[in-house]
This record gives structure tokens, sequence and C-alpha cells, in this order.
């Protein structure tokens, strides 16, 4: 990637973790932690990685797809489909109040462009992914499915059973990411229920296991370039990234305290002072 | 008004309260947990007690097999998570493992219902009360305020067999007595009267003495009727109430479908029919919002009781 390319990409994230940080406090309540750790994710993937529509379709034919697993970081997902123009940024006010489109879980109740699936119950996203990549395979299609998971959500029984499934499938048009920012609600994963190690269990699985810093752009760019290089190999795809809850604002980072807390005026001014202005705030 | 509040407090809290306080008194008593240590208030238990508290992670099927194997050898197992998980999510793991094994496994489910809030629909369980009244040997508890959740918590423990607890996460009015005794399956009686009968659980308990304030201050005269248990129900206290007003309405933070409602009105049917009309969710799911006007927009508030009572008093023959 050119380094304008990857200043303007960065430019942009720090645009989402601004929206972010001012979407939970608008609401008063949210989950900023994780929706932070995975905005380079989100932006790489809307602005640079995805083959897709400019205008959404529900069934998503000859074009790229993602579904969000770990619901609850929906704020990341809604700047970022609001700045790919799905819908307009002012309705970023709405997150989390009554009446709105932009649920505190995402769902395509209200008819929100860019969401396929409701998600919010944790554990149900890999297997959704894996229907919605049999059936591009069964439409003879060879665009890829995308799918962003937690690490704690990796203590879910349905995840392994969806694992099993890929390999044994042979679904290899679904690349799957885990946000393995090492903490979850009541503590680090290490003390709540300890998930390693991710990159043994899904390789014995029978998938192939890429690593990354999900928060070094360049270096998940890169990663997911070589795992798409894989697509059609005959193994599903998993890329562990290494991220910071919290990435972006230094005083929620190195904890899981920011899990579903949303800053107060003063924090979030604090936040902002720390995450440049790039497109404008809503 | 007939009953007053000194102040607000979750309901969840006197879970943890009378969770902390049953296992002092009973070393049978363990505590399961599935992530969520502090939204069900289950920390003071956990240092109090850390080697009865088990931790298990994102895991409720897992959580809820697991509980049902420590009651062979005599554990007392409370299992906490939100309404939505301690259900829908682990339904089959409960109706085998738990209710057809008859086993002695305490479901203690908080954030049920519409204030929930903000979260949204996904975690709003409004299905709950009706998944679990379905299940053969299940007791099903939905307290209305923090004494009567503190109560019940303790109270369980005594009672051989399944029970699922269900209470909420906003703080509410605290309006029975400190210390009041539970009896699991009796009705309590909050206010006399002669013309309507209101039926309410849980959270919406407080709105029906609020709407029986209205209904007095217009010279009517109002039963209401407090059901902890919805399974078993309190049938000859319904019977016995409906029998002098003649008309009832009940009042829940739930689907219509499956509720309160639906087990009064089988109850009447069967024994003594009269005029009912239901206050509850009508076969829609909830939203994000603010727990006081989730309920105003979904219509759960003493203003529904009271349209619903002038109403089912008219239908009185
Ligand atoms: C089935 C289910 N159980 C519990 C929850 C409550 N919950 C929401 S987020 C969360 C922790 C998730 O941890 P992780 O996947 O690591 O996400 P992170 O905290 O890192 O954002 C829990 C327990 C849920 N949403 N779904
Ligand atoms: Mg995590």
């Amino acid at each position: 990637m050119k380094k304008k390319e990857l200043q303007e990409l960065q430019g942009i994230a720090s645009q989402v973790r601004r929206d972010i940080v001012r979407m939970v406090n608008n609401a008063g309540n949210g989950h900023p932690g994780g929706a932070l750790g995975c905005a380079d994710l989100l932006t790489l993937l809307y602005f640079k990685v995805m083959e897709r529509k400019e205008k959404f379709e529900m069934n998503g034919e000859n074009e790229d797809l993602f579904f969000l697993s770990n619901g609850h970081i929906s704020a990341v997902w809604y700047s970022v489909l609001a700045r790919s123009g799905y819908f307009d940024v002012e309705e970023l006010k709405t997150h989390r109040k009554i009446d709105s489109r932009l649920q505190g879980h995402p769902t395509p109740y209200e008819e929100l462009e860019g969401v396929r699936m409701a998600s919010g119950s944790l554990g149900q996203g890999l297997s959704v992914a894996i229907g919605a990549a049999l059936t591009k395979k069964l439409n003879k299609e060879n665009k890829v499915v995308y799918v962003l998971m937690g690490d704690g959500e990796q203590q879910e029984g349905q995840i392994w059973e969806a694992a099993m499934f890929a390999a044994h499938h042979k679904v290899d048009n679904l690349i799957a990411f885990i946000d393995h920012n090492k903490q979850q609600i009541d503590g680090s994963t290490d003390e709540v229920m300890s998930v390693e190690s991710l990159k043994d269990k899904y390789e014995s699985f029978g998938w192939n296991v890429f690593e990354c810093d999900g928060n070094n752009m360049e270096k998940l760019y890169s990663t997911i370039i070589l795992a798409k290089k894989e697509v059609g190999n005959q193994k599903p795809l998993m890329i562990l990234m290494k991220t910071e809850m919290g990435y972006g604002v230094d005083y929620m980072m190195g904890t899981h305290k920011w899990h579903g807390v949303a800053p107060n005026d003063e924090e979030t001014k604090k936040a902002l002072e720390q995450l440049e202005e790039t497109l404008g705030d809503f | 008004m007939k009953y007053s509040f000194s102040e607000k407090k979750d309901t969840r809290s006197g879970f943890g309260d009378g969770l902390l306080e049953v296992a002092k008194k009973n070393d049978r008593v363990v505590g399961l947990c599935a992530d969520l240590t502090g939204s069900l208030k289950m920390g003071d238990f956990k240092k109090a007690f850390p080697d009865r508290f088990f931790q298990v992670g994102i895991a409720e099927a897992n959580m809820i097999g697991i509980a049902a194997g420590m009651t062979i050898g005599g554990m007392i197992p409370y299992t906490g998570t939100f309404a939505n998980f301690s259900t829908g999510r682990v339904y089959d793991q409960i109706r085998q493992s738990i209710a057809y094994s008859k086993k002695n496994v305490k479901i203690c489910a908080s954030h049920a219902g519409l204030t929930l809030g903000e979260d949204g629909a996904t975690h709003q369980i409004l299905e709950d009360i009706g998944l679990m009244k379905m299940l053969p040997h299940m007791t099903v508890i939905n307290t209305c305020d923090y004494n009567q959740t503190k109560a019940a918590t303790i109270a369980i423990a005594d009672l051989e067999g399944p029970v699922y607890l269900r209470f909420g996460r906003p703080k509410v009015p605290v309006f029975t007595p400190d210390n009041d005794s539970f009896e699991v399956g009796k009705a309590v009686q909050l206010c006399e009267g002669s013309d309507v009968t209101i039926i309410a659980t849980g959270h919406l308990v407080w709105e029906a003495l609020l709407a029986e304030e209205i209904l007095s201050n217009k010279g009517l005269s109002v039963d209401v009727i407090n059901i902890h248990t919805i399974k078993p129900l309190d049938e000859k206290a319904i019977i016995d109430s409906v029998r002098e007003t003649k008309c009832v309405v009940t009042a829940e933070e739930h689907q219509i479908f499956g509720g309160l409602g639906e087990s009064v009105a089988g109850v009447l049917a069967r024994s003594f029919p009269a005029p009912i009309e239901m206050v509850g969710v009508k076969d829609c799911f909830g939203e994000s919002g603010e727990p006081d006007e989730l309920m105003v927009k979904y219509g759960l508030t003493k203003n529904e009781i009271v349209d619903a009572a002038m109403k089912v008093i008219a239908r009185k023959a």
C-alpha cells in the first residue's frame, strides 16, 4: 500500500474512533472498548479490501460480505457503514436511543443498510457466515465472506461446532477474524476462562491461521492480502488480530474497564484531544 | 396511595444480597456465573465464598449442564446470567438436564424484559416466563422489588426442585416490607376491593398500585394482587377475588402470549369465567431506549392498566 493511501485510511480510522467515542457519550452508555480496538480492521475492510456494491442489497450477490458476531461493538460498524455512504452520518446521533435504526446491537429488523443479520447474543456469527459462504459457492460466486468475533466469545460452544463444520466442508471462501484483545466483561480472558492457544485450537480443527497486530494497519492489510491468496485452497481462513481494547484513547487501554462503559463529557473531551477529526464530526 | 417507598433499588441487588445471606446459612449453596458477575451482583458472594463460586465464562449451555451435575451429591447451584441467556439460549439443556431430570437448580435471571433498556431487543427477552412455565417440574417466580427478590432468593434454597427466578436491571421503588416472609406459590393481596381485580407481576406490580390510586379517585374499589409465583399459580386467591369483582386485568413485562395473563385466563376459563383484559407486550420485539420511555411506548404503565380496568368493568354483564 502506498504511504499516502495508508495515511488516508489511518485518517478515516481516526474519524471512526471519534464517532465511536461521541456516539457512546451521546447515548450515555454503550461499548467503546472493543469498538475502538476494531476501528482499523473495519476501516480497512470497507474502504480498501471488500468488493462491495455502493447501494445495500440484502442478498449481497456478487459482492463480498461482512458479518459482526460480537454485536456489542456495533458503534464501530455503524460509523464505518455511515462513513462508507450506506446511510447519513447524522443518523449516528440516534445510536441506542428510542425509535432508532442504530440499535444497541445490530439488526436488520429496522432495515438499516449494511446489516444482514442480528447479533448481540454471542457465539452465533461464525455459523451465519459459513451459511452465507456456502450459498456463495452454490451460486457459483467467487466473492469472500468476512466475519469478526470476540476472543471471550470463543468460549461459546457453538463457535467450535461451526469451526468443525467449516473445516470439514472446506469452506474456503471465508475469512474469519478474532479481536484478540484478551479482555472481556469480568476481567482478562486468562482470568475468566482461558481461550489459549487460539492458534493451536483452530489449526487442529483444520483451519489456516494467520496472526498479526490488529492495530497496525499496514501489517493488518498485508496479512489480509496473504489470507486472500489462500481463498479457494480447501481450508477456512482465520486471522488472529492482537488488538488493544480501547485503542487510540490512552486511558481506555490495557484494561477491561471500558468494555461496556461510556465516557462522561470530560472524559470524552480528553479522548477527542487524542483523535484527529478528518472527515467532520456528525 | 396505600403504599409508599423511601428508596429505589434494583431487584438484582436483592438477588446478590439474598445469595450472600442464604450461602452463609446453607453451605450447600454454590454460585455459577457466565461472565456477568457485576451485572448479577454476585461479587460479594464470590468474595465471601471463593470456593463455592464458579466462573464459567461466556458458555451458558455449559453452565446449565454443570449446575445440573452439581446437584448430584447435594449441592444447590444458583446460576446467574441475563434472562435471555438463562432461558432461550439454553432451553434444551434446562429441559433435559434440569426439568426432566428433576434437578435442584435455581436459574437466576436478571435484565428481564424491556427495562433492560439500551442494549435492545436481542437482550430483552419477553418470552421467558412462557418458556419456563411450560416445562414440567419448573417453578417460575418473577419478583417485584428489592426486598421480595432478596426474600425469594433465600426461600428457594429450601424448595427442592428446579426454579426459574426472574428479576430486572433498573432501580425501582422498594415497597414490600423488609424481611417479609416469602411463600412460594402464595399470592400477596395488596389492596382489597370489589369492582375489579388487578393481577400483576414483577415491575408491573408498582404500576398496578399507581393505577389503583387513579381508579379509587374515580370512586372505584380495586383488588390488587401481587403474583410473584406464576407457577404454581395461586388459583384460589385469583378465583376468590374474581368471585367478588367479576372481572380482572393482568399486567406483566412480558409477551401477552404465554405470560401471566394467559395463565390467569386459563384458571378463570376452567373455574369461573369472567371478562379479562391483559396488559403486556403485544406480539412484537422490544428496542433500544431508556427503560421508562420503553415502558410508555410499549404500553406497560399505570395508564394502560387504568384503561384496561375501565374496559373490563364495562364488559361485565
Ligand atoms: C450469549 C451471550 N452471553 C453473554 C453476553 C453478555 N456479554 C456481552 S459482551 C460480553 C463479553 C464479550 O467478550 P469479548 O468477546 O472478548 O468482547 P470484548 O469484551 O473484548 O469486546 C458478554 C459476556 C452476550 N452478549 N451473549
Ligand atoms: Mg475480548
